[in-house]
């Protein structure tokens, strides 16, 4: 049976034959990201893939990860393409850098997850929330449900720290 | 870098190929007409262009998102018969790519002249962003998860991350990029063919609506209906041709950043795939940044123009918002870009009317509204006033950097006649 949902009144459904994405969302169902890891040079990647980008294994295993990021670049969307996010505007679409694996296996390398700015039980951010993240933002993993013992990971601000200020685009 | 460049050894089709016609259609918000009659249009108005006939071409090409009409049908209409087409996936970056492709297939013997099309109602029907498609409630599955889920499913939002983080990296300001829209409008103000002729400023631009942050309105480019199409030959038919050719002496194809799966991944991401397509452009043309006298980067936005131009070496990485509101891209400026204003003013086709300005410039028949002598030939006056001429003066190497995305782009470097 395909695992089906619904998140923000779009319709989920990833089939049997999907299987690293039913393991992935599964996996943000239970509250822990995982990553696949390559079983031969055991390198995490970002998002699902077929094979190690590294070195063409196709063997993985999943490996949790922290959880725990940097902003490294985000985009603020104005003007929503899709309908249903044309509630949330102002929201942020965010490149979350990983705590795992900066700068392997070169320079400049990371996992950057995709994501939107929520607040800590998941919902789309408020403007206001909005207008205190940058580059450089320390933000943490936060889970919604998408049915089916699926869930989608969101990121908000980190509050056991304390943030230093981020950089934002520069508002007239 | 031309230090570094050895112009005297001929490199792979060096100077063998050249486009010897180029045709278009109007650009319009809405054409009332189909992709096929645009398509067959602008096919053509481009053979004519060339001074061939209709069955002097033997081989086709397209490009297209699912947005447009086969080969086959164009070819069909206008009686010709093929022994090469070919109709592939893609947008930006594909002009040069076919071109490319174009030479190959003469050259491993299949055809003998090949006209490359592309026709879109870009915006009376599929547009862009999304919008036409029914893109509203469709199923999140797949790769849908990692990008529609989150609200990123435009061009702007996919490479919004892009432009921010060359801002962080460099310090490159809204006011800089702005001037890129500034300086196309300047351009298209003197294209009788632009969508829009009218010139705009850098106040204009940061004043307008945010779309997706750092893209204000006027940083994206116009949305149009058209078709484009460019007709290759090998030299020694070209000599035969009604224009001087303009000889391709270096062409890239989609060459692509690492992890082009999800390019975010891996390395600076306010570095794009020029990076790695300059290393194969410039050696293979026997000529570098220094010698072009105009260039054609990619301005489906305000940043992707200025991206390219820094990564294929035409300043110093992280200068780009420098190079691009020094002047130097302006009409009368030392290295002008985009002169017929580009996918920001004159229309959208995904970079071929980018090679059509190009082509014109190196002939010198601009097609301007300075006067024309009793012969027809225009009389160019070099007055870049609104409403005036934007032909360069005697152009001699031109290069266009087409771009799909920050992480895969094409490139094209052109010479005036047979070298």
């Amino acid at each position: 049976m395909p695992l089906q949902g619904e998140y923000l009144g779009m319709s989920v459904a990833i089939p049997d034959v999907d299987r690293p994405n039913q393991e992935f969302y599964t996996h943000c169902g239970q509250g822990v990201l995982h990553l696949q890891s390559c079983v031969k040079c055991t390198l995490l990647r970002y998002p699902t893939t077929t094979a190690c980008p590294w070195c063409a294994e196709s063997e993985y295993v999943w490996t949790p990860v922290s959880g725990k990021g940097t902003l490294y670049s985000y985009g603020e969307v104005h003007h929503a393409i899709q309908p249903t996010f044309q509630q949330f505007t102002p929201y942020l679409i965010l490149l979350v850098e990983l705590d795992e694996q900066r700068d392997l296996p070169n320079r400049f390398d990371g996992l950057r997850i995709n994501g939107n700015l929520a607040d800590a039980s998941g919902e789309m951010a408020k403007p206001e929330l909005v207008a205190t993240v940058g580059i450089g933002s320390r933000l943490r993993v936060v889970f919604k449900s998408i049915g089916d013992s699926m869930a989608i990971p969101l990121w908000t601000l980190d509050t056991e720290i304390k943030q230093e200020a981020p950089w934002r685009y520069p508002d007239n | 870098m031309n230090a570094e460049i050895d112009a005297t050894s001929e490199k792979f089709l060096r100077g063998k190929y050249a486009i010897v016609g180029v045709g278009e259609t109007p650009y319009t918000r809405g054409s009332g007409t189909t992709t096929r009659a645009l398509g067959t249009y602008a096919v053509r108005r481009a053979i004519e262009d060339a001074g061939l006939r209709m069955d002097d071409i033997d081989g086709m090409l397209s490009y297209s998102g699912n947005d447009s009409i086969p080969s086959t049908a164009v070819a069909g209409d206008l009686g010709i018969r093929l022994n090469f087409y070919m109709d592939v996936m893609g947008g930006g970056s594909s002009t040069e790519a076919l071109i490319g492709i174009a030479m190959g297939v003469i050259e491993a013997g299949m055809c003998k002249t090949v006209v490359i099309f592309r026709s879109m109602n870009g915006y009376s029907q599929i547009r862009i962003g999304g919008t036409g498609r029914g893109s509203g409630a469709s199923n999140l599955s797949g790769d849908g998860l990692f990008g529609r889920a989150y609200g990123q499913s435009s061009a702007a939002q996919a490479f919004a991350q892009t432009f921010m983080r060359h801002m962080y990296d460099y310090g490159t300001t809204p006011e800089q990029i702005a001037h890129v829209k500034a300086i196309h409008s300047e351009h298209a103000s003197n294209n009788p063919k632009a969508y829009y002729k009218h010139r705009v400023t850098v106040d204009d631009v940061l004043s307008s609506r945010m779309i997706v942050k750092p893209l204000h309105l006027l940083d994206c480019c116009v949305e149009t209906d058209n078709a484009t199409a460019i007709v290759v030959t090998r030299m020694d038919r070209a000599r035969d041709c009604k224009h001087m050719p303009a000889t391709i002496l270096s062409v890239v194809g989609r060459c692509c950043k690492p992890r082009i799966d999800n390019h975010y991944q891996a390395g600076p991401i306010s570095t794009v795939a020029g990076h790695y397509a300059k290393e194969i452009l410039w050696p293979n043309a026997g000529v570098g940044p220094d010698d072009v006298d105009l260039t054609g980067s990619y301005d489906a936005f305000t940043f992707t123009t200025m991206l390219q131009l820094e990564d294929y070496g035409f300043c110093e990485k992280g200068d780009g918002g420098e190079y691009v509101s020094s002047g130097i891209m302006r009409l009368g400026g030392a290295r002008p870009n985009n002169t017929s204003g580009g996918h920001l003013c004159e229309g959208y086709t995904h970079g071929m009317n980018m090679v059509i300005e190009n082509v014109r410039q190196l002939r010198g028949e601009i097609d301007d509204s300075c006067p024309t002598d009793t012969n027809g030939k225009r009389q160019h006056t070099y007055d870049y006033s609104t409403g005036g001429c934007r032909q360069v003066r005697d152009p001699e190497i031109t290069a266009n950097l087409g771009w799909a995305m920050p992480g895969t782009g094409s490139a094209l470097v052109m010479a005036k006649g047979e070298r």
